[in-house]
C-alpha cells in the first residue's frame, strides 16, 4: 500500500488538470464529429469521467473527502442517466429505424 | 511518478480510439479500456472505494448496458453514415480551441504544486462511509429517489405502446 501512494507523490496538480482537459476535449470532439447517437452518448460518458478524475485529484490534493463523495453521487447519477438515455435511443430506433441523429433534425425548429 | 504518465498516455490514446473507430462495438470496447485506465488512476490516488465503484458500476453495469443496446439494435456493422469532411474538421478545430483555452487558463493560473497525499486514508471505505452517512445523508437518500425515478422512466420509455401494437 505504501508503494502505491509513493508512486503518485510529485506529480504536479497541473498535469491532472491538463489530462482531464484533454479527455474532456476529446469527448466534445466525439459529440461534434459522430452521427451515431450511441457513440455520442459514449462521448458524454467520457466527459463525465474526465470531471470525476479531476474531482478525485482535487480531493486528494486538499485532503478533503467531500470531493470523493461528490464523485460517488456523480456515478449514481450517470447510471440513472445512461438507463434513461438508452431507453430514449431504443425508442428513437423503433420509430425511425436508425440511430442517426440527422434523422432528428426536425428538433431544430 | 512515471507510472502516472504512462497511464495518462494510455487514457488519452484509448479515448481517441473511442471517437475515431468506425465500428460502434469497437468504440464500446475501447471505452471499457479507457475506464479501466481511470480505475488505475483512482488506485494511484489511493481512492480505493472509487476505484472499486468505477470498476463495478462503469465497466460492469453501464458498459454492459451499452453493449446490450448495441447488439439489440443490430448496429454492430459499419453502417454509420459519415459526416462531411468540413463538419469533421470544424468539430476537431472546435475541440482543439476548447483545449487550448483550458490549457492557457491553467498556464495563467500558475499553480504547479506537486500532488502530495496529505491524508492518504480519505479514500478508504471506512472514512468515506463516515462522511457519506454523516454530512451527506440527505443527498444520499435523495439519490435513491432519483434512481427509482430513472428506473420507472426507463421502463416506461422502452416499453411498447399497447394501443399502437
Amino acid at each position: 500500500m505504501e508503494t502505491v501512494t509513493q508512486t503518485i507523490q510529485g506529480v504536479p496538480l497541473n498535469h491532472y488538470i491538463i489530462l482531464s482537459a484533454v479527455i474532456f476535449s476529446i469527448g466534445v470532439m466525439g459529440v461534434l464529429i459522430r452521427r451515431n447517437a450511441i457513440v455520442i452518448f459514449m462521448s458524454v460518458e467520457l466527459m463525465l469521467n474526465a470531471v470525476n478524475l479531476l474531482l478525485t485529484a482535487f480531493s486528494a490534493y486538499r485532503g478533503d473527502p467531500a470531493g470523493q463523495v461528490f464523485v460517488f453521487f456523480i456515478m449514481a447519477l450517470a447510471a440513472a442517466e445512461v438507463a434513461v438515455g438508452l431507453a430514449i435511443i431504443v425508442m428513437i430506433y423503433r420509430n425511425t429505424n436508425s440511430t442517426d441523429i440527422n434523422v432528428l433534425n426536425r428538433l431544430k425548429w | 511518478m512515471n507510472l502516472f504518465y504512462l497511464i495518462a498516455f494510455l487514457s488519452v490514446f484509448f479515448s481517441l480510439l473511442v471517437i475515431f473507430s468506425k465500428n460502434p462495438v469497437y468504440s464500446v470496447l475501447y471505452l471499457i479500456i479507457t475506464f479501466f485506465t481511470f480505475t488505475i488512476h483512482y488506485v494511484l490516488l489511493n481512492a480505493q472505494f472509487l476505484a472499486i465503484v468505477n470498476f463495478i458500476v462503469y465497466m460492469g453495469a453501464i458498459m454492459v448496458l451499452f453493449l446490450f443496446v448495441l447488439m439489440l439494435l443490430n448496429l454492430n456493422k459499419d453502417s454509420e453514415p459519415l459526416k462531411s469532411n468540413i463538419v469533421k474538421i470544424a468539430g476537431v478545430v472546435a475541440g482543439m480551441c476548447l483545449l487550448v483555452t483550458l490549457a492557457g487558463s491553467v498556464k495563467a493560473l500558475n499553480v504547479s504544486d506537486p500532488l502530495v497525499l496529505k491524508n492518504p486514508d480519505i479514500g478508504l471505505v471506512q472514512n468515506l462511509g463516515k462522511v457519506l452517512f454523516k454530512d451527506f445523508l440527505l443527498p444520499f437518500e435523495v439519490s435513491s429517489i432519483l434512481l427509482l425515478a430513472a428506473m420507472v422512466g426507463a421502463v416506461l420509455l422502452a416499453k411498447k405502446d399497447p394501443k399502437k401494437v
